[in-house]
């Protein structure tokens, strides 16, 4: 039983049809941790500020996508938004849209919390050596930030990669959803069939975080030495 | 109590200086202090009296509410100050551990001078070697502060003011994080930059340091400068009360 199983994934196009339900996930993955990462750090930049108003503005935007649920936000912009203003938004645009407004929001905190652990003397030495603000946060104060940031950056990078599997519901074809069409047609015939898809899906999302946790590990060792 | 020496150039001079956070009492009030070229002048006084205060503001790390500071003649109080500017000539150490930890000593060295002041890298970098030499430290060039003892770390962050080529330099109780055995090895670097000629402002907590270093001891409690005096005269015949029982705590 357990050898006719697998065979479910090299059935006609399955396997062809689960890889580029990959590259859907994974595309939607990393644009918006890429777009994340730059819209964080100038985020996290923000909020280090000392205006009320901007603080204020700032934390708004935050709490909006750490209470909100990302699944509520997906239905906003994909149905609510286009309504609204009566345009057409692909699903996978809307969703590296709100992937990438969540993912600087949650970057821009870990941004923000790293560059506020750095020791005060460490800006006025800066300061005393007469480097610009710019020149401040460029060779000093960025720099030792990502490092302390880096746990948090890679394990919020993680979770955009699993939070994709939500696309499904604003009708993008990601991984899971070829999955799910692979088991419906073949259940019948195969009744492990989920057993070997999910098996797969497992594989794959682990293919795609293992590279960035290992990554991660091997920054930190490097920086220690 | 303006102490003016009228043969030499005044370097820096401080007229009135009144410094306030909010309404409470002034932490520095009516300072005036005139440092001349090639002077080292060492502040002394009591914890919390404003002598770390005093050299903050002295480089725009904090605002002044009241007074003048002019620094070769130009006042450094006004609005349109460029403090890159002024900072590049006034070298400042504290008393915190401050090199960046992720750089080299020697990247930590040439920040500034090729940054800032946008010199030639191979020319930096051979001013740089020759102090780094001449605080016996060359050999650790490649090396990150996290590997070097305190005082070695205090003699490089000399070492990165120094190579800015500042008029004046401050130093903020350098050694005062420093352990015992490794004070006399900073203190040294700073008194072979005083028999050089490089004017100083010191403030410190070694009391034997001052006496050896100092031209003119500045005696601040409460936020005013008490008493000016030559070290001799400061430590064996001090003249205001408040002087000898700062100086009495001192001996066993």
């Amino acid at each position: 039983m357990l050898s006719s199983g697998i065979n479910v994934l090299a059935e006609g196009s399955n396997m062809e049809r689960l890889l580029k339900g990959l590259l859907v996930t994974a595309q939607i993955a990393f644009v918006s941790i890429i777009i994340s990462s730059f819209l964080g750090i100038a985020f996290g930049l923000v909020m280090t500020t000392k205006s009320k108003v901007i603080r204020l503005l700032s934390r708004f935007y935050l709490e909006a996508f750490r209470i909100i649920p990302i699944l509520v936000w997906l239905f906003l912009v994909y149905f609510g938004i286009t309504n609204m203003f009566d345009i057409h938004l692909e699903g996978e645009i809307v969703a590296i849209l709100v992937f990438s407004l969540w993912g600087a929001a949650e970057m821009g905190d870990i941004v923000r919390g790293a560059l506020e652990s750095l020791p005060k003397h460490q800006q006025e030495s800066g300061k005393a050596l007469g480097l610009s603000l710019l020149q401040l946060y460029r060779f000093v104060l960025i720099p030792q930030a990502i490092r302390r940031m880096l746990p948090g950056a890679i394990n919020l990078s993680t979770r955009m990669v699993k939070t994709t599997s939500l696309v499904v519901m604003i009708g993008v074809i990601d991984i899971v959803k070829v999955g799910q069409q692979i088991i419906e047609v073949s259940s019948l015939k195969v009744p492990t069939a989920s057993f070997w898809i999910y098996g797969l899906i497992f594989v794959f999302y682990f293919i795609i975080c293992y590279p960035l946790s290992a990554f991660s590990k091997k920054l930190e060792t490097k920086w220690e030495s | 109590m303006v102490i003016l020496n009228e043969n030499k150039q005044a370097l820096l001079e401080i007229q009135g200086l009144r410094k306030m956070y909010g309404s409470a009492a002034p932490v520095l009030d009516d300072i005036n202090l005139s440092i001349n070229k090639g002077e080292a002048v060492v502040v002394l006084g009591p914890s919390g009296c404003g002598k770390s205060t005093l050299l903050r503001c002295l480089n725009g790390l904090e605002s002044v509410q009241g007074g003048d500071i002019k620094f070769s003649g130009k006042s450094l109080t006004g609005k349109d100050v460029s403090w890159q500017e002024i900072r590049q000539k006034i070298g400042m150490v504290f008393q915190s551990y401050d090199l960046f930890p992720h750089m080299t000593v020697m990247e930590n060295i040439i920040l500034g001078p090729v940054k800032v002041q946008k010199r030639q890298e191979k020319e930096v970098l051979e001013q740089a070697a020759q102090l780094l030499d001449r605080v016996g430290l060359l050999n650790k060039k490649d090396v990150y502060p996290r590997q070097l003892s305190g005082g070695q770390k205090q003699r490089i962050a000399i070492v990165r003011a120094l190579c800015m080529n500042p008029e004046i330099m401050l130093f903020d109780e350098v050694t005062a994080a420093l352990d015992p055995e490794m004070v006399r090895e900073v203190l040294d670097v700073i008194l072979g930059l005083a028999k050089q000629g490089m004017t100083m402002l010191i403030v410190t907590h070694e009391m034997g340091f001052a006496k050896a270093v100092a031209d003119r001891i500045v005696f601040i409690d409460s936020g005013k400068i008490c008493e000016v005096a030559k070290p001799d005269e400061f430590f064996t015949n001090p003249k205001t009360e408040r002087a000898k029982q700062f100086l009495n705590i001192f001996q066993y």
